[in-house]
């Protein structure tokens, strides 16, 4: 039964992060911005943050300390993702391209300013965060043994992420523009929405996302930054897509790419799954697999944003 | 044609590249005099002038060039038929292997094995290692054929296909690696036979110690196949047609899934290649069994963007980031770490993705000019 509770646990661990940063990745399609910089978003939040961590852990501790970190995050996120959409929204510039050079520049940025200034790329982190148990909470059997033991207030910050994005998305004036924004630009610039704006929103909610996204991947899962969320910003992407841009399915998808996540880290620490034989391999693959096959049977009928990755120009109308 | 008419109908595309270079150098410079003002001029200048310092840092220029020239044709060539293709890392680690386990293998597969390692061609020694990079491109191409596949078929982009398929591509060559070549002390490839090595050419006797060998010619060969491809044959034609249009060159006749499906291929096999040049050089590169794509097929990118996707412009293109990477290397002696020539990279692909409006800039003065819109 430990096993089971400990694989879910670090299922959650894994899929938070997967989650936070897909949704992001969903403001900024779903507005018509096609944002494959989420990995190098999600590393400069996570480096700013964790030298923040870094240079003020002598002093500060615990959950508030986390706060100011999540806060740095998103706020470096938003100003890396603004970038994104000046080339993108104004400049109308290919937006695979301008994703590309943002995926390069935040890991060089990263390691060169650490180096400048400490030497090491690595930047190391007391881990102060962890809670060993939530009172009260934390003894409810079964559902306290998965959520509130060995536990992060970022699990809580992505549930809630979720919910509050759901309702944005599907319940707000603004929700309704986004989409009307990914879906047909000139119909709702007719209407007198602008679009221009309403895009610069979506791209700067992915950054926000995806900056707390890097965070709050990098603090559970290690002790130190080195500059790289190891291509989780890629497998945000592909939980985007399969999860369809839909904020439940995202869900799913994210907790279904963190259980694969969690199978090929603890693999070999588990007996059941040594068993079977399968190589580790296979379950790291499996995410990226399985987003193959849902698109090539569902891209017939996909539910991508039609006016994604186009720019909009108000003249060709 | 008098030279005043000459000038308006000159190409000036290429200057987007030029500004785009100018402003990422630029940019630098900033953050070098931000982190640390008194060696900013220095530092800088190394970054000009460090990889000319001597004829093993040309050679060197050169080394760095091959790979990168590969993946960036790989992706101007896709560019040129309308297609993106992101899936570099995945194709050049793919194709890295299959350079690699024929390396390895192929002096232990008996009599015939041992017959083809012996055999000697005037000049180019065993046909060994040929043989191996014929290994790299089959699998690089391979690699490439299920986003082709995905995208005649099933309209599925490639650029998601491609990074799907990178992280498929790397997962699966480190599991390969791990139970067929592995070097469990250092957690890498095993060496190749030394038939396998691509050779020097002399080379090594002009830039001695670079590490420079026959890769290069061999890019520059890729580069005029491809160029040739692209702008001398029916075949290239239609590649680009279907690139432009897709339905009007249905219409037209050509077979346009067929066409989108060998333009990726043809991609995937080019950076399958660099990925074999780069691990045949014999220069102490092994397969390293970590969780990180390939840097040369990502730096394919600016390599195609810089070079506006022409085979010609990819060759200097690979050139010049062979020759700041260089120079790069130099600034330790400045106290600043090399991670500046990414940044630079970084930010010269980003002010290149603005080539739009600069092409757009140049145009408008033009017709201001000529009175007349060209092209």
């Amino acid at each position: 039964m430990n096993t089971i509770f400990f694989i879910l646990r670090q299922t959650l661990t894994f899929s938070i992060p997967l989650l936070v940063v897909a949704l992001g990745g969903m403001f900024s399609e779903r507005s018509g911005v096609v944002n494959i910089a989420l990995e190098g978003t999600m590393v400069f939040g996570a480096f700013t943050s964790i030298l923040f961590i870094n240079t003020v852990q002598d002093t500060m501790s615990g959950q508030f300390l986390l706060l100011l970190a999540i806060l740095i995050a998103g706020v470096s996120g938003i100003l890396i993702s603004l970038l994104h959409a000046y080339a993108s929204i104004n400049m109308k510039a290919n937006q695979v391209i301008s994703g590309t050079a943002i995926n390069m520049l935040t890991p060089a940025i990263a390691i060169y300013v650490a180096r400048m200034i400490q030497d090491v790329q690595q930047i190391n982190f007391n881990n102060t965060f962890r809670i060993p148990l939530v009172p009260v909470l934390g003894k409810i059997p079964g559902l306290g043994d998965v959520f509130f033991k060995d536990a992060y207030i970022t699990t809580y910050l992505g549930i809630a992420i979720l919910i509050v994005s759901s309702i944005v998305l599907y319940k707000t004036k603004f929700g309704l523009r986004l989409r009307a924004c990914g879906e047909h630009p000139h119909a709702a610039d007719s209407v007198g929405i602008n679009v221009y704006k309403i895009r610069y929103a979506g791209v700067m909610l992915s950054g926000l996302l995806g900056g707390i996204g890097g965070l709050i991947f990098v603090i559970p899962t290690s002790t130190n930054f080195n500059a790289t969320v190891a291509g989780y910003g890629f497998l945000a992407l592909a939980v985007l897509i399969f999860g369809q841009w839909k904020p439940m399915r995202i869900l799913f998808a994210s907790l279904f790419f963190g259980l694969m996540k969690t199978i090929a880290a603890t693999y070999s620490s588990i007996p059941f799954l040594l068993n079977l034989g399968v190589p580790n391999t296979f379950f790291k693959m499996t995410p990226f697999l399985a987003t193959l096959i849902v698109l090539a049977f569902t891209s017939k009928k996909s539910q991508a944003p039609k006016a994604s990755g186009i720019p909009y120009d108000k003249s060709s109308r | 044609m008098k030279l005043t008419e000459k000038i308006k109908h000159m190409d000036f595309s290429f200057l987007s590249s030029v500004i785009a270079i100018a402003v990422g150098l630029l940019f630098g410079l900033i953050i070098l005099l931000i982190s640390n003002p008194a060696q900013a001029m220095g530092g800088f200048s190394t970054i000009l002038t460090g990889a000319f310092r001597d004829m093993r840092s040309i050679g060197r220029i050169m080394y760095f060039a091959t790979p990168i020239i590969l993946t960036g044709l790989s992706v101007g060539f896709a560019f040129k038929t309308g297609l993106f293709n992101i899936g570099t890392p995945g194709q050049f680690i793919v194709g890295a292997f299959g350079a690699v386990i024929v390396g390895i293998k192929l002096p232990q597969m008996g009599a015939f094995g041992a017959a083809i390692v012996n055999f000697k061609l005037p000049l180019l020694g065993s046909p060994h290692w040929i043989l191996a990079l014929l290994a790299a491109v089959i699998l690089g191409g391979l690699w490439a054929l299920l986003p082709g596949i995905l995208k005649a078929y099933a309209n599925v982009h490639e650029v998601i296909a491609s990074i799907m398929m990178n992280y498929i591509g790397m997962y699966l060559v480190n599991y390969l690696v791990l139970n067929t070549v592995y070097d469990r002390l250092r957690n890498q490839s095993l060496g190749v036979a030394k038939s396998a090595i691509i050779p020097k050419l002399g080379l090594d006797n002009i830039f001695p110690r670079s590490n420079v060998n026959a890769g290069f010619f061999i890019a520059i060969l890729a580069v005029i196949v491809i160029y040739i491809i692209l702008n001398k044959t029916t075949f290239g034609f239609e590649l680009k047609a279907v690139g432009y249009n897709r339905d009007a060159s249905k219409y037209a006749g050509i077979n346009e899934k067929r066409s989108i499906i060998l333009s990726m291929v043809i991609a995937g096999a080019l950076a399958g290649l660099g990925g074999g040049l780069l691990y045949l050089a014999g220069t102490g590169k092994y397969i390293e069994v970590v969780d990180i794509l390939a840097a040369e097929g990502f730096t394919g990118i600016p390599v195609a963007l810089l070079g506006l996707s022409n085979p010609i412009g990819v060759l200097f293109a690979g050139l010049f980031i062979g020759y700041i990477t260089v120079g790069g290397d130099y600034l330790q002696l400045y106290d600043f770490a090399p991670e500046i020539i990414d940044i630079i990279v970084a930010s010269i692909i980003y002010f290149s993705a603005f080539s739009l409006i600069v092409k757009n800039i140049i145009d408008r003065r033009r017709i201001k000019l000529g009175g007349g819109k060209v092209q």
